[in-house]
């Protein structure tokens, strides 16, 4: 059982039990599944500098921060506890356009070629991982969710809105994994 | 402040603080009921939960979503595809049964309503999941698996969701 837990869950495993979070947290709380609204409760806690939009009782809120800090403890247990440390597995087309970009370690979750400390100070590092986590940010909380809030949560409720929302992420990743990362991996 | 519990579809006014601001889940408080602040460690069980499948499920490895992206791979689709039946099929049976939470308070949904932010944000949220492998839920997963340096991906995250916040009024909405 446990040897089955530490190998990567297939999709209708780990699919089904990721839709288990909408009524759990409506059972728990009367609370609409979501990640990115935590980003805002941080700024509401930390950065409020006067903007009207930070301007609210995140208390009633902290709910979400306590979940998140949940997913990332969850995470470490997963990551220590139940790793078989095998390197992801990934379509050999994708394995072959990596390895001309120099991206070859598939020990880790993220591409440890890409994202490091040292990485951070060259151009491909600092496109990827600030100003990608930027865009994260900016254009989930502008959207008013993320794939969590809109795409599972939304659509689940059968929200127009989160449809429009879902297809534009998809829209958006598709240009840019496609048509403008290759550049930037170049660099 | 108090927020409105209601959603008024027909509030023409375009671009009004609340219609703005119901624009997200959260503000519309939903619960009446006052709890110790420990009640809330029942959500970081559920995180908990949620950060080992989202691990385990690898949809927080950059490499999956790439694959995703290329169409090299149904992994992912499947992932989202099965969990949007299962919490469709849930919701259905919460409103059916009229099931209650845990606390006995009538569960409540509160539409999203439409406007541009989901297209124009959406698009900008897409190029960031794309470039970074990981949307929110995840960020916070890679920085406990390990990937410390998520921790700058997600402090720039944080910052994104500050700048739109201070801009949010001279942008199309």
């Amino acid at each position: 059982m446990l040897e089955w837990l530490r190998h990567p869950w297939p999709w209708y495993i780990s699919g089904p039990l990721i839709g288990l979070m909408v009524p759990l947290l409506l059972l728990l709380g009367n609370k609409s599944f979501g990640i990115s609204s935590s980003l805002r409760h941080v700024c509401a806690v930390c950065f409020p500098s006067k903007i009207p939009f930070f301007q609210y009782e995140w208390k009633k809120e902290i709910w979400n921060l306590f979940f998140v800090a949940g997913i990332m403890g969850g995470a470490f247990l997963a990551a220590y506890f139940l790793s078989d440390s095998q390197p992801v597995q990934v379509n050999p087309k994708l394995a072959h356009e990596l390895s001309q970009y120099g991206v070859t370690n598939y020990n880790s979750l993220v591409p440890t070629d890409l994202f490091s400390w040292n990485s951070l100070l060259t151009a491909k590092g600092f496109i990827l991982i600030v100003v990608g986590g930027f865009l994260v940010g900016f254009g989930t909380r502008y959207a008013g969710g993320c794939t969590s809030g809109h795409s599972i949560m939304g659509i689940s409720s059968l929200q127009m809105s989160s449809i429009v929302a879902t297809v534009c992420f998809m829209i958006g990743g598709l240009i840019m994994a496609n048509f403008i990362l290759p550049y930037i991996l170049q660099l | 402040m108090s927020e409105p519990n209601t959603i008024k579809p027909f509030l023409k006014e375009m671009n009004t603080d609340f219609e703005v601001r119901s624009l997200d889940t959260m503000c519309v408080n939903k619960s009446e009921l006052q709890h110790p602040s420990w009640y809330n460690l029942k959500y970081l069980v559920a995180g908990i939960l949620f950060g080992i499948i989202l691990v385990k499920s690898e949809v927080v490895s950059w490499f999956r979503i790439q694959e995703m992206f290329r169409f090299q791979s149904f992994h992912m689709y499947g992932v989202i595809g099965s969990a949007i039946v299962v919490g469709f099929i849930s919701i259905q049976l919460i409103k059916k049964f009229r099931i209650k939470s845990i606390h006995g308070e009538p569960i409540e949904l509160h539409p999203k309503p439409f406007n541009k932010g989901q297209v124009i944000g959406g698009l900008l949220f897409g190029f960031g999941w794309a470039l970074t492998g990981a949307c929110p839920g995840p960020l916070y997963a890679l920085v406990g698996s390990g990937a410390l340096v998520i921790i700058v991906a997600l402090g720039s995250a944080v910052a994104g969701t500050w700048v739109y916040g201070l801009l949010r009024d001279r942008l199309p909405h």
